[in-house]
């Protein structure tokens, strides 16, 4: 599986997992831990600048930009005004035209509010934003979002943060079956077997941050969830067998005694 | 003694020079302009622009830039604030 890109709005992915830098302990453990994962795509959030105290560090001194993409992300905008807000900040400051779109409807669940998310999507692939939205596991807010503009669309797989896993397999696979974009499965995994399950399913990539940054050991956990996504796309790709009720014996009867 | 005048940055009142630029506040700040965004007055405005920006008394400028994130990490946007990155 060495050329086994993903290609979102014609800009080509060499890893399926896509992780956030957000919740660890320190820069050096973030940079050890993204190393890990294997990851190419890194996602941050756009914040004041710290000015009263200047000497703290900032991370992307410690993400090399020719090795990593950053995304962006409107993480914690609770309407479209200020999703908008910080999708042109984030452009302003100058990376790219990705822009992870968070429009979120709860505090306590950070669902997505999903009709601001569309609203908010539709204006900016209108102002040439790449808008990647982190969305509910509804198909039909799903092909909204894709008939609005954005390249891929990033379902949750469990509420941020929950490490519940993957909450209802049969709508990400609607979602996969209604929709030709790209999918990624965004927010809730825990383990690496719920990142395999994901990619399993059909899933093209894989977004998660808490999962990691919060393991015991990130590090080794960051590791576990690369060869968790690298496991579940090929088992996806080699096509898995029909599930059955009873029993297909695996040795031949003929040549018995 | 020039003139100073007083500004809000990211919150915070501030006195600069009467005269001052956006680009001069933030060579004072000491903050490198890569990958910075910059709003004034919530007008977002263009890196080469910084220079000829000038700053006029009860100016709201925000100062901006990319802290780790992916999910939320419980600090939240309200109203139409910012969050302090530490």
């Amino acid at each position: 599986m060495q050329n086994d890109p993903l290609i979102i709005a014609g800009r080509e992915f060499k890893s399926r997992l896509w992780v956030g830098t957000g919740k660890y302990k320190d820069f050096a453990e973030t940079k050890k831990a993204i190393e890990a994962s294997g990851a190419e795509v890194v996602t941050v959030a756009v914040r004041r600048v710290n000015i009263t105290d200047r000497s703290k560090e900032n991370l992307l001194d410690y993400l090399d930009p020719k090795k990593y993409i950053i995304l962006p992300n409107t993480a914690g905008c609770y309407n479209v005004e200020d999703a908008l807000r910080y999708a042109r900040l984030a452009r302003a400051a100058g990376v790219s035209d990705l822009i992870k779109l968070e429009v979120l409807g709860d505090e306590r669940t950070l669902f997505p509010d999903t009709a601001g998310l569309i609203e908010a999507a539709r204006i900016l692939v209108k102002e040439g934003f790449i808008v990647l939205p982190y969305t509910n596991d509804d198909p039909i807010v799903a092909r909204k979002l894709v008939d609005v503009g954005c390249p891929a669309v990033m379902p949750l797989a469990a509420p941020i943060g929950s490490g519940l896993g993957i909450r209802n397999p049969y709508n990400l696979k609607i979602i996969m079956e209604m929709i030709k974009v790209p999918i990624i499965v965004d927010a809730g995994v825990g383990t690496a077997s719920d990142a395999a399950f994901a990619m399993e399913l059909g899933a093209d990539a894989v977004l998660m941050n808490t999962a990691i940054a919060g393991a015991k050991d990130p590090i080794a956990m960051a590791e576990a969830m690369k060869y968790g996504v690298y496991a579940g796309r090929l088992a996806y790709k080699a096509g898995r067998i029909p599930r059955k009720l009873y029993a297909t014996a695996s040795s031949p009867i003929e040549g018995m005694l | 003694m020039a003139e100073t005048i007083q500004i809000q940055v990211n919150g915070e009142a501030r006195d600069c020079l009467a005269d001052a630029t956006v680009g001069n506040l933030l060579r004072e700040l000491a903050i490198k302009t890569e990958r910075v965004a910059v709003e004034l007055n919530l007008e977002i405005l263009d890196r080469k622009d910084f220079d000829s920006r000038s700053l006029h008394a009860g100016d709201r400028l925000e100062i901006l830039s990319f802290i780790g994130g992916g999910a939320p990490m419980g600090s939240h946007v309200r109203e139409r604030g910012f969050v302090h990155a530490e």
